[in-house]
């Protein structure tokens, strides 16, 4: 089947779609975003959240074909080509990358929380985050970063 | 320096200071380039065919039925294997694809190349495979038996380590041990846990115009798998090239080869590039985890609490295949009564072949395992003296020139006392806030607010050797390169070291920064056109590739020396590089760029450590370990003791990092270490029912998730090894070995139960099934 959707603003068409093929698969094997990670591909990992209509899902849990005619935002998309979003780059400051693997999906989750709750809790956080596992900083410099970026968000 | 705040990325990017990391642009934009990742023009899907019994006779394989699907361009079995049928890091006995008999559910039997995953998900079901099931081998105690089924032709036993300090055995083999005022003892149980790294196994291979063939792919150590890969491929060393892809995690779990050869062979065979991916479910059967332990340890004890004698049993389940085994028993026992001063210790250790899954390297590397037994019999100890468990400790804390039980003598800073005491100052964790379900045990599950609900304090201390042991030839290699691009001075460095998340990469730009005083440095893909760096195990590689690469820059730094005088040359201590200058004193002699010109300069160099010894195998007497590590813990936990649910409040983290050459990454280790032990404490294990696992899924494996984390406070030393460079000592496994026993103690403090195994569950922690019983389902 054909897919016609939005990714990142740009409209894509994509041709042979197989009907039981992943969103996730469609966007890493075959529009060359492998941004958004396959760690687990089965919605427990949280590696591969993307926004669908501007709300976050695993993409590994949503049928290409459910995208048909919505908009897609992906981590690659989330900041202009030469600039970061502040999420991207509290994450680097505040040393909440290790392997990486988790950090796509989590700077999506982080992105979300922020737009619905600028000002976190501790506890806000925890709970907003409980679906993106990481198996490298055991979360603390996460949280850093979190609280970073919102900190720098209400500056602005 | 102590430091118990956390670092913002600041500094100039020398040592000491935590810049960001060169990989990390890329990574917040999803744009680094994992081994997941990476395409190519024509190639084809991988996929393997794994057995579902843990042991079956291999009646016969027909893959003809795969090769008639269109689409599907290859499907091998053991008779394509032109090489080396079996593999394996330290003893090669694990096939490459299974002939004959399988000996772990999991086992790669074929693979099939195909156009697309669901083509090659089809071929593998099209695959006709006859197996004759036999009785599996699963009890690792059982299985030493003599009237054991065999594993392997030539016995169960993988290695049997045997120590003997200050004892001698009866003539039926008992060791004769001191009468002591006090004697505890317990039975400990360690259930299986996984690495859990989150880039599954994953890589390409592109068939060469030579005959030979180049992969891309996440591994711990590209020399280990090359000098393996070719063995398989029956090519030369120099046929297969490997380089390294982004690596999503490792802990261990990349030592072993996965879909390395595998990859190999079907490109060759296909002669198009070939992409393998685990997934999830399959990673879980793709790599070996840490082992499961069943430890008897008696401790005997004066009056005042001061260790006599420790007299320990340790059995590894090691599973299918030898991996790394024989190296982590001799861990296990070496290490095996913790960072303790005690003049009479009789350990033996076994580590023993099973058709469970194999078992090898994982983050503490045998070390983990004993902790959880030494420490719960230290608390055993201090409860049966009426002693603080600090305070037992502390009165019997290993200090510099103490021996361990191997007979070496402990050199270079041994703060075990100043830990512990240090984690027991911190201020306590603070009281629960009431009407906030989020802080209680259970969570938003709204399992309680607060009735049943009982804190506790626990205490656990761990010792761990770093880089390779026994006389391995233990040696990195680093190539740096010092020239103007661009009008600009610029240093380059080369090396075959592996990044696996842990920070090498910054921390190999910060030393060139600092001993050339250059602020412009690149990094070339690591690779196998490089000479060998070793593994990223074994907390070694901040030491080993730190240690060559400040190696080849002194070479560099004569180098230029010489082309400043011949006087310069013959004394190179007298000058620094700093900020492009060449200084003698606070005067500028040279300008670095004016002395490097249009001639690079370039400098490879070897770094070994210091030697070390084989263990006698009748006594386990020598000097086996290059370095001593040590981290404490203190966990503080509110526990429902009536649902068995535990929350970890805050856990709180001492250790001695010799030289912290990047804080940042330092806390980001012992953070990330100490939430791998919290896993091993609660939540995670590979559950294994007569050699079948029962649970391969994040689903249904558990690791720590946010919610699961507690706050961590750190306690940073930096007392400097003279024997080390810098003085580092290495970071990454140490916190991971404590922090299980602290919880479980908090547990026992809550609870006032025995609780002998981990992971702990709810029936233990609430007594439903009696402690260190098995659970209804377990094997």
């Amino acid at each position: 089947m054909h897919l016609n959707c939005v990714v990142n603003g740009e409209p894509r068409q994509v041709d042979n779609v197989w009907p039981g093929e992943s969103l996730l698969y469609t966007l890493r094997e075959r529009m060359g975003l492998p941004g958004s990670k396959n760690a687990c591909e089965q919605g427990e990992c949280g590696s591969c959240t993307v926004y669908l209509d501007e709300v976050p899902v695993c993409a590994c849990l949503v049928p290409a074909g459910q995208a048909q005619g919505r908009r897609v935002r992906t981590v690659e998309g989330l900041a202009e080509a030469t600039q970061l979003d502040p999420v991207q780059r509290a994450f680097l400051e505040a040393g909440a990358v290790q392997c990486g693997f988790c950090t796509p999906g989590l700077i999506i989750t982080v992105h979300d929380l922020l737009r619905r709750n600028p000002r976190p809790t501790d506890e806000d956080i925890r709970e907003a985050l409980a679906g993106n596992l990481c198996r490298c900083t055991g979360y603390e410099k996460i949280l850093d970063a979190v609280r970073l970026a919102a900190a720098e968000s209400e500056v602005r | 320096m102590t430091t118990t705040r956390t670092h913002a990325a600041t500094g100039t990017g020398r040592i000491g200071d935590s810049p960001i990391r060169p990989d990390g642009l890329l990574k917040v934009r999803g744009e680094f380039a994992y081994s997941s990742d990476l395409w190519t023009e024509g190639m084809l899907w991988g996929a393997t065919l794994r057995s579902p019994h843990p042991r079956a006779r291999l009646v016969r394989i027909d893959v003809t039925p795969a090769l008639r699907l269109p689409g599907v361009h290859a499907a091998l079995t053991h008779v394509d294997v032109p090489g080396a049928k079996c593999y394996g890091l330290e003893h090669p006995d694990q096939p490459v694809l299974a002939f004959d008999e399988v000996r772990y559910q999991g086992e790669p039997v074929a693979l099939v190349a195909a156009d697309d995953p669901e083509t090659a998900r089809r071929a593998l079901a099209a695959i006709e495979v006859e197996y004759e099931p036999l009785p599996p081998v699963v009890d690792a105690e059982a299985a030493l038996r003599p009237d054991s089924d065999l594993v392997h032709p030539g016995g169960n036993l993988v290695r049997h380590v045997r120590i003997r300090k200050g004892v001698h055995d009866t003539p039926d083999g008992v060791p004769e041990l001191p009468e002591a005022d006090v004697v505890v003892s317990g039975e400990y149980r360690v259930g299986m846990q996984d690495q859990g790294f989150l880039g599954p196994e994953s890589g390409l291979a592109i068939p060469a115009a030579d005959g030979g063939v180049d992969l891309y792919v996440a591994t711990q150590w590209l020399h280990g798998d090359r000098r393996q890969v070719a063995a398989s491929l029956g090519l030369p060393p120099e046929k297969v090239r490997l380089t390294l892809a982004g690596v999503g995690g490792a802990f261990g779990g990349r030592e072993d080869l996965s879909m390395q050869i595998h990859a190999c062979l079907l490109a060759l065979r296909t002669g198009r590039p070939v992409k393998m991916v685990y997934s999830r479910e399959e990673s879980f059967f793709g790599h070996v985890h840490r082992h499961p332990a069943v430890m008897r340890y008696r401790h005997g004890a004066r009056r005042d609490g001061q260790l006599l004698w420790v007299r320990a049993e340790i059995v590894l389940d090691g599973g299918a295949y030898a991996s790394t085994s024989a190296a982590v028993i001799a861990n296990a026992t070496t290490l095996g009564i913790g960072p303790y001063r005690v003049p009479y210790v009789a350990v033996d250790g076994w580590a023993v072949y099973t058709n469970n899954p194999p078992c090898g390297a994982m983050r503490g590397f045998g070390a983990v395992q004993a902790c959880f037994a030494y420490e719960s019999q230290m608390d055993k100890l201090a409860a049966a003296l009426g002693l603080d468990p600090v305070e037992i400790r502390v009165r019997n804390a290993l200090r510099t020139g103490d021996t361990m039980p191997t007979g070496q003598v402990v050199e270079g800073p041994a703060p075990v006392a100043e830990l512990l005491r240090r984690v027991q100052a911190a201020p306590p964790a603070p009281p629960t806030p009431t009407g906030d379900l989020r802080h209680l045990p259970g969570g938003v599950g709204n399992t309680t607010h607060g009735e049943g609900v009982v804190r506790g304090v626990g205490y656990g201390i761990g010792i761990k050797n770093v880089c390779f042991s026994e006389g391995f030839d233990d040696y990195a290699t680093a190539r740096v390169r010092l020239e103007l691009i661009g009008g600009e001075l610029t240093a380059s460095v080369h090396t075959a070291a592996v990044e696996v998340g842990q920070g090498l990469v910054t921390v190999q730009e910060q030393i060139v920064r600092t001993e050339l005083g250059v602020d412009r440095v690149t990094l070339r893909t690591a690779d196998t056109s490089v000479g060998d760096a070793g593994s990223s195990s074994a907390s070694r590689q901040t030491f080993m590739t730190g240690g060559a690469i400040k190696a080849a820059c002194e070479q560099v730094r004569q180098q230029v020396l010489s082309r400043l005088s011949s006087a310069a040359a013959a004394n190179p201590a007298a000058y620094r590089f700093v900020e492009g200058k060449v200084l003698a004193g606070t005067e500028v002699v040279a300008d670095l760029a004016e002395l490097v010109g249009d001639q690079p300069v370039e400098a490879t160099a070897e770094f070994r450590h210091r030697p070390t010894q084989p263990l006698d195998p009748q006594t386990g007497q020598g000097d086996a370990h290059v370095q001593y590590a040590f981290a404490a813990h203190r966990a503080t936990v509110d526990v429902d003791t009536e649902l068995g649910l535990v929350k970890v409040v805050e856990i709180v983290t001492a250790q001695d990092v010799g030289r912290a050459i990047n804080p940042q990454a330092v806390e980001g280790q012992i953070q990330g270490g100490t939430t791998q032990g919290l896993g091993l404490a609660l939540l995670e294990e590979i559950q294994v029912s007569n050699g079948v696992v029962l649970n391969p899924s994040f689903t249904d494996y558990l690791i720590p998730t946010i919610a699961d984390t507690p706050p961590m406070r750190l306690e940073i030393l930096e007392l400097g090894d003279p024997q080390a460079p810098y003085g580092l000592r290495g970071v990454g496994e140490p916190p991971t070995i404590s922090s299980t026993p602290a919880i479980v103690a908090a547990v026992r403090a809550a609870t006032g139960r025995e609780l002998t195994r981990v992971p702990l569950r709810p029936e233990h922690i609430a007594g439903v099934t009696a402690a260190g019983e098995p659970s209804p389902g377990e094997r």
